[in-house]
């Protein structure tokens, strides 16, 4: 595996949150606003590439039987850096996110790749492929947010997108919104998934029936 | 001690801020583990017995041990919150499952196979760093960590009766599985809106 493809394969194909359902409860809470998803993916990405490069370091000194205790400790160390720093210089961010600050520490996408990429492969390595989820559950985060800002507050990023005759459905703000845009979503990326296989399926009938026609004539 | 107070504390934790449904916490196993009822009423029984005992263990260790003003030595170690409380939470369900499988093996049949999902529920967590948050008292915190918890279970069971049914129905194909749980919770988060009418007073 190049450097390259671990970084791309966080982004779409095995996206944290979209293919995978890691993650789900800060993607549901977080994403009313966009600045809340993007101050929230950078958190969770922070965390992330260090404690993934942190693990990889030590892979090789950890008995197996006390890795995950070992593990957890890693990354509720950098959360406590994280919350540390967000209080002290971003005050209203911290405010708005509230507990799903210190909740980083149980994000499954974060042990999940501590125990199945960084626990097995080199730092350098580690760091891409904590770096690439990050910024695939950033994105992840981004589309749920935008959705979810622009119908129910009539704004992406604060900035006012709708025409002035547009009424907001303040239900998307709400925690309904939430839950229906997360299921349309996903709805959304397993209709794609089955169209493409559909289609690979139908181009490999074509390709196999001419070389059967060829090998005919 | 009001008993009023603790029971706006019951009413609010189990139907107006329900953890799942209004507070997104423990959604993982709520769609994970709702597929059939009585799976659905294993794992809520487990959730509400391990999230009044974390919140027991880690309010204590709070008071007595990390805030300054309380505990006993009374150095601020309020920075240690995260990993004390999230270390408490890992050997506690550790513990609870040698204890119930030594001394009632009935119940460790029931619940056996749940202990270790919620060492990452973030419920758990969530309700501990709520009560500190939030600063209640000892009974208060125990009381919003057992019915925070029943509150997730209603959640849960209610998510497991709707799932059964929805194996038979003719639901189109990209919608199958999670995507539709997820659409039936936004319209169970609905109904329980109207729950934030309910005012004490």
């Amino acid at each position: 595996m190049s450097v390259r493809s671990e970084f791309t394969k966080g982004l779409i194909k095995e996206n944290p949150v979209l293919r995978l359902a890691l993650g789900l409860c800060p993607s549901l809470a977080v994403s009313s606003s966009v600045e809340n998803a993007i101050g929230m993916g950078i958190s969770a990405t922070f965390v992330l590439v260090m404690s993934n490069l942190l693990i990889s370091l030590v892979r090789k000194g950890v008995p197996s039987k006390i890795r995950i205790p070992v593990y957890i400790v890693i990354i509720a160390a950098f959360v406590s850096i994280v919350e540390m720093v967000m209080a002290a210089y971003q005050p209203d961010l911290f405010r708005a996110l509230g507990i799903f600050v210190p909740l980083i520490v149980v994000n499954c996408i974060i042990l999940g790749r501590a125990e199945a990429f960084a626990s097995k492969n080199t730092p350098l390595l580690s760091v891409v492929d904590g770096f690439g989820m990050g910024v695939g559950f950033t994105l992840a985060l981004l589309v749920i947010a935008t959705v979810r800002e622009i119908l129910g507050n009539g704004t992406w990023y604060g900035i006012s997108v709708t025409p002035s005759g547009f009424e907001p459905v303040l239900l998307m703000m709400l925690a309904p919104g939430a839950f229906l845009t997360m299921g349309l979503v996903l709805g959304f990326v397993n209709w794609m998934d089955q169209r493409k296989a559909e289609r690979d399926k139908m181009e490999s009938v074509v390709k196999a029936g001419f070389a059967r026609s060829r090998k005919e004539a | 001690m009001d008993l009023s107070n603790l029971l706006v504390i019951v009413v609010g934790s189990i139907l107006i801020n329900n953890f799942v449904l209004a507070r997104f916490l423990g959604i993982c196993p709520y769609i994970g583990v709702s597929k059939k009822l009585s799976s659905a009423i294993g794992m809520g029984m487990a959730v509400i017995f391990v999230m009044t005992l974390a919140s027991l263990a880690s309010w204590l260790i709070y008071y007595y041990l990390l805030d300054p003003a309380t505990s006993v030595w009374g150095v601020d170690l309020t920075f240690l919150r995260t990993i004390a409380f999230i270390l408490v939470i890992a050997s506690l369900v550790q513990f609870v499952e040698m204890v119930i499988q030594k001394l009632a093996p009935a119940l460790y049949q029931a619940l056996g196979i749940y202990l270790p999902l919620i060492t990452t529920n973030c419920a758990v967590l969530g309700v501990a760093v709520l009560n500190i948050d939030e600063s209640y008292t000892l009974i208060e915190s125990l009381v919003n960590a057992a019915s925070a918890g029943v509150g997730f279970t209603l959640a849960l069971i209610l998510m497991a009766g709707i799932r059964e049914r929805l194996d038979t129905a003719d639901i189109p194909k990209p919608l199958q599985g999670v995507p539709i749980a997820f659409l039936m919770a936004g319209l169970m988060a609905i109904a329980f809106l109207g729950f934030s009418g309910l005012s004490f007073g």
